[in-house]
């Protein structure tokens, strides 16, 4: 019996160390590949720097990068709290009844479909600080995908239930909070995932369009700042950190939904046939 | 408080009133299909009645008109013995079973169970003592933090059960509850269901459309017809033998099945059987 329990739990560790270690190993391979292609074909480090410049770089530049770094994820993280907000809000309200949604619905899409880049030199008009637009910006983006995928959710609930509700005198709020809104968490999980992505393209983006300069800008400034001075080797470092703030949030999000989901919903079951 | 209580015989005074009458109901839907057509019925205290009938006969609109989930087109609904809100509906007797368990899959058996008494703004501890009591009652004790996915089909039957029953209502409303469950299981769940009735007298109108499942449980079978639904025929049923494993395999029962096939072949339309299915 315990024989078997641990051969199974052998089995099970062996499966969670491959799942981590396969992909690594295809990242390795592919950085030594960069390196040795780099070195053996000798090409200026101002067209393509090898790993180790790069690496060099990301060390020597980080005084510069680091608060870079901070300042985009800054943006990022607050436009992402709040399109949760206003599209979990936003949604709620939209679903109160038909005549909402067919009077503001519009209103949503016309935003969502205007491509940012075009509206950003308006909103920096507007706007108070660069570091407001950019947060407007990156908001705008990210917001569309967590309203559309919670007005989904609101109306995708069990008719059963509903009736349910109904049948036992349950008030509009009671059906919200304790049917809707769980009903349709993960709609919300997977527009927190998409909108999570979009923010921080959204930030990027929005930087670029703005051409901010100086103290208090973000990663894609000093991209920009790194191409004008040729220094590649700084760009890749700044596209790096770019790439691996995307992959943390990605990371974090994931797992948020998994804690979330994993206890009931199937799409974090594990099917057992 | 560790146990339900129901009363074995209510006051006198609300015994004699029944617990629903149905006069003259018709109901239409927006499509223009007329669903029930001048239906009349009177259930009363204590009563098991089936509504059998093939589909479409507008049993489970009927179920539904009679929960106050859907309005007449014309006629009427009362209740009778019951407290009616302020919305013309029948406050906290009535509880119903769909045809699908129809559970939260986020909450776990506790949490589906406690939703009635929660939507009552009664606390969990408060609660605690009623839930695990209608857990018990259901045999799923010991399931109380699992999750739905983690069940069978029958057993989250049971806590769509337990579900119902924690509000001690006085009527239970069943949408073929057992039909898409296996012939092994539902004989077990048609089991439960007489003992919870016998246990608890509480009312039970339980629609379905298999002969058997009705002629087993219910002393009191209304038959419908279909386009437009409305009640056949309605005969008591008395039997002998107590409904069990024996009353199962006996003559009475075959005989009571037979008499309620033919009954329901008449109100199809069809005079006799002749290799027809009747299940």
């Amino acid at each position: 019996m315990t024989a078997a329990l641990d051969a199974n739990l052998i089995r099970r560790h062996r499966e969670t160390m491959l799942r981590v270690l396969i992909p690594i190993s295809v990242v390795v391979c592919l950085i030594l590949l960069w390196q040795v292609l780099v070195t053996a074909s000798g090409v200026p480090q101002y067209i393509l720097p090898g790993p180790s410049a790069v690496g060099v770089s990301l060390v020597k530049d980080w005084g510069t990068l680091a608060p870079a770094l901070w300042v985009t994820t800054k943006i990022t993280l607050s436009a992402l709290a709040l399109a949760l907000l206003g599209g979990v809000g936003m949604a709620v309200f939209l679903v109160q009844s038909k005549w909402i949604e067919t009077a503001f619905y519009p209103i949503a899409v016309i935003l969502q479909v205007t491509p940012i880049v075009a509206v950003a030199p308006l909103i920096l008009i507007y706007a108070p600080s660069t570091q407001v637009a950019l947060l407007i910006c990156a908001f705008l983006v990210a917001f569309f995908p967590i309203l559309s995928n919670m007005v989904q959710g609101l109306k995708s609930v069990d008719h059963n239930l509903l009736n349910l509700f109904d049948l036992y005198g349950a008030s509009r709020l009671q059906t919200l909070l304790y049917l809707k809104l769980p009903a349709s968490l993960p709609y919300f999980m997977t527009g927190l995932k998409i909108g999570g992505g979009l923010s921080l393209i959204a930030a990027v983006v929005a930087e670029f369009a703005a051409g901010s300069a100086g103290a208090g800008s973000g990663l894609a400034f000093r991209l920009l700042e790194a191409q004008y001075r040729l220094n590649i080797p700084r760009l890749f470092a700044a596209l790096i950190l770019l790439s691996a703030l995307g992959v943390v949030i990605f990371g974090i999000t994931s797992f948020i939904a998994w804690l979330s989901l994993h206890r009931w919903h199937e799409s974090s079951i594990r099917r057992e046939n | 408080m560790t146990n339900l209580h129901y009363p074995e015989t209510p006051p006198t005074e609300t015994r004699k009133r029944p617990l629903v009458v149905m006069s003259g109901v018709s109901k239409s839907f927006s499509s223009g299909t007329l669903a029930l057509s001048d239906m009349s019925l009177t259930v009363e205290n204590g009563e098991f009645v089936s509504l059998l009938g093939p589909s479409g006969c507008g049993k489970s609109t009927a179920l539904r008109i009679i929960s106050g989930l859907g309005d007449v087109t014309s006629g009427e609904i009362d209740w009778p013995a019951s407290r009616i809100n302020s919305k013309g509906l029948p406050e906290g007797d009535i509880s119903f079973v769909f045809q699908e368990p129809t559970l939260m899959p986020w909450q776990t058996v506790f949490g589906n169970v406690y939703l009635p008494l929660r939507l009552r703004r009664i606390s969990k501890a408060a609660a605690r003592d009623e839930i695990m009591a209608c857990l018990d009652m259901v045999g799923l004790k010991d399931f109380a933090d699992a999750y739905p996915r983690e069940l069978s089909g029958g057993m989250k039957m049971r806590v769509s059960i337990a579900r119902a029953l924690v509000t001690k209502p006085k009527l239970l409303l069943m949408d073929e509850p057992f039909a898409a469950l296996d012939e092994i299981t539902r004989q077990k769940l048609n089991d439960d269901v007489l003992r919870l009735w016998r246990e608890t007298g509480i009312t039970v109108i339980f629609v379905t459309h298999s002969v058997y499942e009705s002629a087993y449980l219910s002393n009191r079978i209304v038959v419908m017809r279909a386009r437009p639904g409305g009640v056949h025929a309605d005969f008591p049923l008395v039997t002998s033998l107590e409904r069990g494993p024996l009353y199962r395999t006996s003559e009475e029962y075959r005989a009571t099945c037979e008499k309620v096939s033919q009954s329901l072949l008449e109100a199809i339309g069809f005079p006799l059987a002749n290799g027809l299915e009747m299940h």
